[in-house]
């Protein structure tokens, strides 16, 4: 189906099922519950894990298959989302036509600087494209204020032109939509004492994440994709049998800032603000985490590692020593105080800790990845032995993902 | 791929077809009934008998010091709204719908968030308070371009925000939101308050050389203060850019001596300012004299963080400051007793306008009579009141800014404790600070007024 093999549609099939039944298996603890504080089903988070997810999916083009690991692909994505806010406020808020432009930007962008940072390799083009998003991200905080908005960013203001919408209604403010379909609009399901909640945004961020994830299943398994790995495993030898890499690795690197600038107009789409911040290095950081936590090189880990992140950054962040003493109420005082002050470091503004120590753990016991965890457990049921020996290079096992 | 283009399409057809199913079945914002009781109509409309309010303050980055004292003021706020503690300043606000039963009888609940002093995690944190939290204010944070987004989002996602610490003049200028309201003051402010007392303690021929943090907070605050001297008759020498990112400043300070300029106006905040001050008199700037004159060093925004971490260096330079502890009028005194009965040391100024802004939501919801952010809107445009600690205040009702008495402070030459920094030089009188709602430097970078735009509920 769709010229996929069995095992890869059986995978995005899974992937199709999962995204759009997020609103209700992310909130798995009724609202009143005590457990609510790790409910994730809520908008924003659960556009965040698609966005990101589709950030990180394209990043995986470059590092997991090329092994060149960009340190600056955040500069991309904060590019299509001033493509993206710009479009907005001078055209229309209607987000087909910001979304295409912040993949047309991305694309030029990351051309230029792909062009010039893939003259090196290693740690030398890391540094170069941490250099170029550096620059990228001091423009936009200062000296490209009239175009970025500096430090307070861009939002649509109601008096911005927006050429094909016309007049707004008095005490009306623009809203991002679909052709008229607004991104903030959502339907609650209320079942029992759970409340789920289905969000016009989040369904159209998760549709462009399969089609995204789709492209990327395509892209693996092309003569492309092999392409792509040969620059992994061995550059020079391609080089003697008279292969030139550069076409092909500017390919992977240019595919992979059109995806970051997918999800950077996305992020316009269902948050309308852009700013200088989402360029910083720690940006470009986090989808390298992402990408290294889920399991590089595999096709869905990239996903589980930027919902992990986001997660932790959105749901462990907002625990507090009230939250906390709540929580212990049962333990004798002195109890609870000894309780509340061993996790509280590691929650409310510890989460980077926790995040760390995941990190950490994840990278000595599973180096391939939370993708190399679930192979293992899926190896302990499985009759099959040793079928696993091209998961880590190449694909995820749909088994293990299952 | 050309052979798979017609199955791509169907996809994309399949795909269209699902989100406009999705559409079809999804009414306006939230319409569950599980979500409203009582009150209706508006977003969040508290169920049960308790109100979530939203905290949402920089707990790591930059501003951490000021986000935890936020907090500590917000917690404050929280437990006299309830009835506990002393009452803090409820007893000497001059509006008196505030009983101590929390707010319109429902008992306050409070989430936090980390804004890290980032747009877009300050977003985050608040669209989750209001998505998942179903908190009915947002507020906090502790700088404009964080102000200014967040605000954005209160006024789409029709909730009232109460901005925290943000000086910057576009948060109720070009920024203004009609669900968004500051208590603190602004650069116009700071220039406005300063001026006739740089001219009278140093003279109004002074040259001056402005050294400006490179963002929106810096570009307003040196227009602000170079407009305001201007008209007293300095005379602006130069005025250069420092990235934010700056710590040493030696290069920036060595071509003021050259420059003629005789004053040197530091439009930096926070750390920048702590090392741009250091290397100033580490270069023996203060000791210098030029045209005659002794040389002079002024900070438009001082805060008491802010001078402890200069140390020695801030003794005898100006600055303007929202609110300051030792201030002997009876709110000040009843906020710093309480705030230092529960905390041990006396509140910042960031504290004290977190705590002002969560008395002057909560009284507004009772005096409307409704948690509906039009009628709060409606209680707090043009509302005067007196007793927390700036005086008499107005909240002006064209762009939902305080009006209120400014403080020219001066770095203290002996303190007495490790809070005793600043001493007050002057109380600028609220006339002297007014301006009118078009006045040019509220207006966008193309001369435009922005609208405030109307209110939003968000139902």
């Amino acid at each position: 189906m769709l010229s996929l093999n069995a095992r890869d549609f059986q995978l995005l099939l899974f992937v199709a099922a999962i995204t759009m039944l997020a609103p209700i298996f992310l909130n798995p603890f009724p609202v009143d519950s005590s457990l609510a504080q790790f409910n994730g089903g809520y908008p924003d988070l659960m556009q965040r894990f698609v966005i990101f997810g589709i950030f990180a999916i394209g990043f995986n083009i470059l590092f997991g298959l090329t092994g060149y690991l960009s340190f600056g692909h955040a500069a991309f994505l904060g590019a299509g989302s001033y493509a993206a806010i710009w479009m907005m406020k001078l055209l229309t808020m209607n987000i087909i036509p910001a979304i295409i432009l912040s993949i047309i930007v991305a694309g030029l962008f990351s051309l230029a600087v792909g062009f010039i940072s893939l003259r090196r390799s290693g740690i030398y083009f890391s540094i170069l494209t941490l250099a170029f998003a550096q620059m990228s991200y001091s423009l936009a905080y200062s000296v490209l204020t009239p175009i970025t908005g500096g430090e307070t960013g861009l939002q649509p203001k109601l008096n911005d032109p927006r050429i094909l919408d016309g007049e707004l209604a008095a005490g009306e403010t623009a809203r991002a939509n679909l052709f008229g379909l607004e991104m903030g609009s959502s339907y609650d399901l209320a079942v029992g004492g759970w409340v789920f909640t289905f969000n016009v945004g989040y369904y159209i961020a998760a549709i462009c994440m399969l089609l995204a994830f789709y492209a990327s299943i395509r892209i693996f398994r092309s003569p492309f994709g092999l392409m792509l790995r040969a620059v992994k495993s061995n550059q020079n030898r391609l080089g003697y049998t008279g292969v030139s890499t550069r076409p092909y690795t500017l390919a992977a690197f240019v595919i992979s800032g059109m995806y970051a600038g997918v999800a950077g107009g996305l992020m316009v789409a269902m948050d309308t603000q852009a700013g200088a911040e989402r360029m910083f290095w720690t940006a470009s950081g986090e989808v390298v985490l992402m990408t290294i936590l889920g399991g590089a090189g595999t096709l869905i880990g990239p996903v589980l590692g930027a919902g992990m992140i986001k997660y932790m950054e959105n749901i462990i962040s907002k625990i507090n020593t009230t939250i906390l003493e709540a929580w212990f109420a049962w333990a004798p005082d002195g109890l609870q105080d000894v309780l509340v002050s061993v996790i509280y470091p590691f929650v409310g503004k510890g989460w980077h800790l926790t995040l760390g120590l995941v990190f950490m753990l994840v990278v000595i016991f599973l180096p391939g990845g939370l993708m190399e965890g679930f192979e293992k457990i899926g190896g302990l049921f499985s009759r099959k032995k040793g079928k696993n020996s091209d998961s880590v290079a190449g694909s995820a096992s749909p088994a293990a993902a299952e | 791929m050309s052979e798979r283009k017609d199955l791509t399409r169907r996809r994309v057809l399949k795909a269209g077809a699902t989100a406009t199913a999705a559409g079809a079945v999804t009414p306006y914002f939230f319409t569950s009934p599980a979500l409203a009781d009582g009150h209706e109509g508006f977003r969040n409309a508290p169920k049960g008998d308790t109100v979530t309010l939203g905290f949402n303050v920089p707990q790591s980055g930059p501003y951490a010091d000021e986000g935890a004292d936020e907090l500590r003021a917000y917690e404050l706020a929280v437990e006299h709204l309830n009835g506990g503690g002393d009452g803090g300043m409820m007893g000497t606000f001059s509006s008196k719908a505030l009983k101590g039963n929390g707010i319109l009888g429902k008992k306050v609940a409070y989430v936090t968030g980390d804004t890290q002093t980032k747009s877009d995690a300050a977003r985050a944190s608040a669209r989750s308070m209001i998505e998942k939290d179903g908190a009915i204010m947002i507020t906090g944070g502790s700088s404009s371009g964080v102000a200014v987004a967040v605000q954005a989002l209160c006024q789409e996602a029709g909730i009232i925000f109460m901005a925290g610490l943000t000086h910057s003049n576009d948060t109720t200028g070009k920024d203004k939101k009609a669900n968004g309201f500051r208590h603190f003051f602004n650069s116009y402010m700071s220039g406005a308050a300063l001026a006739p007392v740089l001219a009278k303690n140093y003279g109004a021929d002074r040259k001056a050389y402005h050294l400006t943090a490179d963002y929106n907070w810096g570009y307003t605050t040196e227009q602000a203060v170079q407009e305001s001297t201007e008209a007293l008759g300095w005379e602006t020498v130069a005025a250069v850019k420092t990235p934010l990112t700056q710590t040493d400043f030696s290069s920036y300070i060595a071509p003021v001596l050259q420059s003629g300029a005789d004053t040197l106006v530091l439009n930096h905040y926070g750390g920048n300012m702590v090392n741009s001050l250091t290397n100033a008199v580490q270069f023996g700037l203060r000791d210098k004299q030029v045209n005659g004159k002794d040389f002079q060093i002024v900070v438009p925004l001082y805060s008491r963080l802010m001078a402890k971490g200069a140390g020695a260096n801030v003794k005898g330079i100006f600055g303007s400051t929202n609110w300051h502890w030792s201030l002997p009028d009876e709110g000040s005194k009843a906020f710093v007793k309480s705030f230092g009965t529960k905390y041990g040391f006396p509140p910042s100024q960031a504290a004290h306008t977190c705590y002002v802004q969560t008395m002057l939501y909560a009284d507004a919801a009772e005096r409307a009579g409704t948690f509906n952010p039009c009628g709060i809107v409606e209680a707090l445009e043009g509302f005067e009141f007196d007793g927390l600690g700036n005086g008499k205040t107005l909240y002006r009702a064209e762009d939902h800014q305080c009006f209120k008495d400014v403080l020219v402070v001066k770095g203290k030459e002996n303190p007495s404790s490790e809070f005793d920094l600043l001493e007050i030089v002057e109380v600028t009188p609220v006339d002297q600070v007014t301006y009118a709602p078009d006045h040019p430097q509220m207006r966008d970078a193309e001369g435009n007024v922005v609208p405030i735009g109307t209110c939003n509920p968000g139902a």
